[in-house]
């Protein structure tokens, strides 16, 4: 049991471990972990609330289906599973502006909380644009050799590495 | 006929939940719930996420296939076309090094406490993806249907057995992870 308590597993162990998950994804469920779609239901389910049913009618959401499903249950999974690991190694914490983030351009709340919508607002409109994310086409479209998965997730990676390079050698 | 759909779809979404947590779990012992491990990545000083990622797909890919063999599963292949699948991955990238995390994880870095996460970067996926939802009919026939391939996979491009494309597949990724391991990476 010790080891549930430890705060870091071998990413080996992590890999190998999803990658069975997957197996079960497919074999019980019939689908493959992927994350990002929940979030445009999320979006469009939270402008029915404002603006009415009417929005079910915009093309996206036509092809998508404004319903939480699988995929929205397997996301709130993420976080009750994150949050009891961080609790039983005593990762867990409430924290504003991590460390690495702290260090380089200060340990301000807003500034990283701005930054961080930015870059939500990018990440959530390219990932409808290339139709997955880092799970969706990274783990599971590259496992089940899809060479949409695998031009997606090099772009995934090319990009991310420019981007970063950009702010923590060029801005900082 | 009504009672059995309600329990079908109750055990969907019961499954749904036990895998999430499974893979939250996961992705919190590996560290990729958190911003410095992320961003490290990017910055090519700390391969964590990458070894996560080609250790799940190695694992993955040979069951699958395997489970496939037998016919006790179908393959769930997106369709893709270079304006949507290198334009679309190069604009995720840039927001993946700007947030410093991807849906998935920051559903992690949810469960982990970080309010980064939870106040700016959620949102911002949720106004993103929004965002996009509004400008599809636009984009649908224009870029993003720009040199479609539609439901392509290595072997039906090659035109040979699935083994042919994830054994040297394998034998790559094993070696690429062996080699990072020997340069300390």
């Amino acid at each position: 049991m010790d080891y549930f308590t430890e705060v870091r597993w071998s990413p080996y162990v992590v890999g190998i471990g999803i990658g069975v998950l997957s197996w079960f994804t497919f074999y019980f469920s019939k689908k493959p972990i992927a994350c990002s779609t929940t979030f445009a239901r999320a979006s469009g389910i939270a402008e029915r609330l404002l603006r009415g049913p009417q929005v079910e009618q915009r093309p996206y959401y036509q092809k998508i289906k404004l319903s939480w499903g699988w995929q929205g249950m397997l996301v709130t999974g993420i976080v009750l599973g994150a949050l009891f690991s961080a609790l039983l190694s005593g990762d867990f914490r409430w924290q504003w502006v991590p460390d690495l983030w702290a260090t380089t351009f200060g340990s301000s709340p807003l500034l990283r909380i701005l930054v961080a919508l930015l870059g939500g607002i990018i990440l959530g409109f390219g990932a409808r644009w290339s139709d997955g994310c880092t799970s969706g086409h990274g783990i599971s479209g590259t496992l089940q050799l899809a060479v949409s998965s695998w031009v997606s997730v090099v772009c995934f990676f090319v990009g991310g590495v420019l981007a970063a390079q950009i702010i923590f050698r060029v801005i900082a | 006929m009504m009672t059995k759909k309600t329990q079908t779809s109750v055990s969907t979404l019961g499954t749904g939940l036990l895998f999430g947590i499974v893979f939250g779990f996961l992705l919190q012992k590996g560290g990729a719930t958190k911003y410095d491990v992320i961003i490290a990545q990017l910055l090519l000083s700390d391969f964590t996420v990458l070894k996560i990622m080609l250790s799940a797909v190695v694992t993955g890919m040979i069951g699958i296939h395997a489970l496939k063999a037998m016919g006790w599963i179908e393959l769930s292949i997106k369709s893709g076309s270079l304006g949507k699948n290198i334009v679309g991955g190069l604009i995720f990238g840039v927001g993946f090094a700007v947030l410093g995390y991807c849906p998935g994880t920051i559903a992690g870095a949810v469960g982990n406490g970080y309010l980064d996460a939870i106040v700016g970067g959620l949102v911002g996926i949720v106004i993103g993806s929004g965002l996009f939802a509004a400008l599809y009919p636009k984009l649908k026939s224009g870029i993003l249907a720009k040199g479609d391939f539609g439901e392509l996979t290595f072997p039906k491009l090659f035109k040979v057995n699935d083994w042919l494309v994830v054994i040297p597949a394998v034998a790559v990724i094993v070696l690429l992870l062996v080699w990072l391991e020997s340069k300390g990476l």
